[in-house]
């Protein structure tokens, strides 16, 4: 049986390669404080040694859109091309490929469907900066093959927050019945307060630092309870027009598990919006 | 009403940059040819089958036209689309680092929540 190796849960800045990577006059000064706190996140994936990861994040519009909208999707492709035009145009990102493990994606969407999640497949499936930026603070080398999993966080109707908390808790379970003896990461990205394109955007620090606050203790002690209880699609407008977000961020707490409490947990406070860092590793799995 | 269709307006120019320059440079015009050869494909389809019922009102076709993005905040326009594309296409004119966003977020301050409904 496959051993899942991490879970890890993050913001995904799509700043992060360019901050990171720039010199001179064109660094920012947070540059070195935020590269030097991925790099001890990425540590934390490291010493979990996976083989395969499983990435959990949202398509912005880009291979997704209103004429066609799932609310779970999972890649089932042997390769993804990775990165669009307007992500290398706003944000510097480059052009990315990583092979994928179909067999796990099979697993996962013949096991889901079986317990009760109605999900949407995609054979041809180019993913976005949601995924590609885990890949880039927490596996550069871009060397494992991946299954991609989307959720819409971003086009109302959504599903409500405890099917995304579900939805975690299935893919766990689904990932822990693989019949192949290979360590897997589950490793899902999603934003604390946010906004984009309304009158509270790029502020100082995110637009809700209670909110965030909050969140992170959610997520640090696996209080799924409290979250649930805090947290409605209608509430989540509140912190930010971007926080929905959040639910994402849910559906990791759904993986790690009611009442486990973050093996790894940091933050930085960017402008824009607060930066969250979270692993465990479940028991056994530690490498 | 069609907050669809204002939205695949905003998505399909900013996922072209010819698209994004013709926008910048010629807003009404741009709108009146989209509106008239493109409202009314199906974006996944190749072939010339199309729908035939998508028109601007007369109040989207002007904010459009106008390049009026607190406008299309206000009409429920997807706020990230909006974003995307208008910081493809004014983000060049301000000299400071995020210049433009904080110039969008001032336009838009009027705005308290709950903010206009952005579901299609």
């Amino acid at each position: 049986m496959a051993t899942i190796a991490a879970v890890i849960a993050s913001t995904h800045h799509p700043f992060y390669y360019r901050a990171s990577t720039s010199t001179g006059a064109d660094r920012p000064p947070f540059a070195d404080e935020w590269v030097a706190k991925i790099t001890a996140f990425r540590e934390t994936l490291t010493r979990a040694n996976p083989d395969v990861l499983v990435l959990v994040g949202s398509d912005h519009f880009h291979q997704l859109w209103l004429d066609n909208m799932p609310q779970f999707l999972v890649g089932k492709a042997p390769s993804y091309d990775a990165n669009w035009y307007n992500e290398e145009r706003e944000f510097g990102l480059p052009r990315l490929f990583f092979k994928g493990d179909e067999n796990l994606s099979a697993h996962i969407l013949r096991t889901g469907l079986d317990a009760g999640f109605d999900l949407a497949f995609s054979n041809e499936l180019r993913i976005d900066h949601s995924v590609t930026c885990p890949m880039i603070t927490l596996r550069p080398e871009c060397d494992l093959p991946i299954v991609p999993i989307y959720t819409n966080i971003f086009a109302p109707p959504l599903p409500q927050p405890k099917r995304y908390v579900q939805l975690g808790q299935m893919i766990r379970d689904v990932v822990a019945s693989w019949p192949e003896n290979l360590r897997v990461a589950i490793i899902g990205t999603g934003h604390l307060s946010l906004e984009l394109g309304g009158p509270r955007q790029f502020g100082p620090h995110g637009p809700d630092p209670e909110f965030d606050r909050k969140a992170v203790e959610w997520i640090a002690t696996g209080d799924i309870e409290k979250a649930l209880g805090e947290v409605s699609l209608e509430s989540l407008w509140e912190p930010g027009n971007a926080t929905h977000g959040f639910l994402d961020f849910m559906l990791m707490m759904g993986v790690a598990g009611a009442g486990e409490k973050a093996d790894y947990t940091d933050t930085l406070d960017l402008f824009h919006t607060m930066e969250a860092y979270f692993t465990w590793y479940p028991k056994g799995g530690q490498a | 009403m069609s907050r669809y269709l204002l939205n695949k307006f905003l998505y399909t120019v900013d996922r072209d940059p010819e698209l994004v320059e013709r926008y910048r440079a010629d807003p009404r015009g741009t709108v009146e040819w989209w509106e008239a050869e493109r409202a009314n494909v199906i974006l996944n389809v190749l072939t010339g089958e199309k729908s035939s019922w998508l028109v601007f009102d007369d109040v989207e076709r002007e904010a459009l036209a106008t390049h009026d993005y607190p406008k299309l905040f206000k009409l429920g326009a997807h706020p990230f689309l909006s974003l995307t594309l208008f910081i493809a296409m004014f983000e060049r004119d301000y000299a400071e680092p995020l210049g433009f966003q904080l110039e969008y977020a001032r336009r838009l301050s009027h705005f308290t929540l709950p903010y206009p409904d952005i579901s299609t």
